[in-house]
């Protein structure tokens, strides 16, 4: 996959490293010059000086080849233009965008540009890791609108000794797998779970209070 | 023209208050969004109109400025990307009638016509009367 990234700092760096260890070109559109020089020492990808909102640059950088753009700058109109050029002007499948401020995630995406939003996504990751000490390693897929959570199943838990089929779960929750000990399990309605279990869940955000609440018998 | 529209005017530079200062003196209801409090001090005695400071690329701005009831909303601002940002925003989200955006960028333009957004640019709108005064000159 050839992945275009525009942006700067420390974010910019590691995300480049990331691809480019799981094999992926990388191209960086960074407009600060002596980070540039920096960047193109350490990292093993094409690194362009130049504002990533103007279509010569982006022309020049090879966007037209790119899979993917993400536009991380700190500035959410940057970002915007970037990713409308890239998908309009040069026909790029897929561009993300970044939304410094949580409320443009939402406006992005109206305007029809895949966005996130760091704050929302750490903040989230906070709030349900903090609520809760059962509660671990959640993970928001698709940009926020899938859930995966694992949960400690003790004694105290309403589930535990309970099959499958016996739990009440909200619609559109699914328990996907059981790890007891070393064994993994993907359960069935005939599986039960035991007190020591962990359950990786997935949920969606409306139903994720209910659910997780359900396994631990907290409100979370 | 109409004088009595609701017009949200986006940089108060030196366009963006000459602009706030005519409509408000011809009896328009003007709201000027700047970043910078000191823009406000070219606005003249006349305006009559009302300030907001704030960054016009935040949702809680535009609400603020009651972008849901404009007629016209006029983005000036120096910079290209956060006049075209607001322009749709006003265009798509807030389904502002007329949305104007000054864009320096002539590459630019096109794309965002597609888009709904009117732009205006002023080396292109300069080049075309120098071009035209030009013309008017005679060969020695």
């Amino acid at each position: 996959m050839k992945v275009l990234l525009v942006g700067g700092g420390k974010t910019l760096y590691f995300l480049c490293r990331k691809f480019t260890s799981s094999g992926h070109d990388v191209i960086i559109v960074d407009s600060d010059r002596d980070e540039c020089v920096s960047l193109s020492r350490q990292l093993t990808a094409t690194v362009v000086a130049g504002d990533g909102s103007d279509s010569r640059i982006l022309d020049e950088a090879g966007v037209r080849g790119a899979d993917v753009v993400l536009a991380i700058t700190s500035n959410d109109q940057d970002n915007l233009v970037i990713c409308q050029l890239a998908m309009r002007t040069f026909g790029v499948r897929r561009a993300m965008a970044l939304a410094n401020d949580p409320e443009n995630a939402t406006v992005f995406r109206d305007l029809g540009l895949d966005a996130f939003s760091t704050t929302e996504i750490i903040g989230s990751l906070i709030e349900q890791h903090a609520a809760i000490d059962q509660v671990r390693n959640l993970l928001p897929v698709g940009e926020g609108k899938v859930n995966v959570t694992e949960v400690s199943v003790d004694t105290g838990s309403p589930v535990a000794g309970k099959l499958l089929k016996d739990i009440e779960l909200p619609g559109n929750a699914l328990v996907a797998v059981i790890i007891r000990e070393n064994e993994t399990i993907v359960p069935r309605g005939g599986s039960s779970i035991i007190a020591g279990d962990r359950v990786v869940l997935i949920t969606l955000p409306e139903n994720h209070g209910k659910v997780i609440e359900a396994f631990t018998g907290e409100r979370a | 023209m109409k004088n009595d529209r609701y017009i949200v005017i986006v940089g108060c530079g030196r366009l963006g208050s000459h602009l706030a200062n005519r409509l408000s003196i011809e009896g328009n209801s003007v709201v000027v969004i700047d970043n910078k409090e000191s823009t406000f001090e070219n606005l003249s005695l006349d305006f009559s109109g009302f300030r907001i400071e704030g960054d016009a690329t935040r949702l809680s701005v535009l609400k603020e400025a009651k972008l849901g009831d404009a007629d016209v909303l006029i983005a000036t601002t120096r910079e290209d990307n956060v006049n075209l940002m607001v322009a749709q925003v006003a265009h798509k989200l807030f389904a502002v009638p007329k949305v104007i955006a000054r864009v320096f960028d002539p590459r630019r333009e096109e794309m965002y016509k597609q888009l709904g957004v009117e732009t205006i640019c002023p080396t292109t709108v300069a080049a075309e009367l120098f071009l035209i005064e030009a013309s008017k000159g005679g060969k020695r």
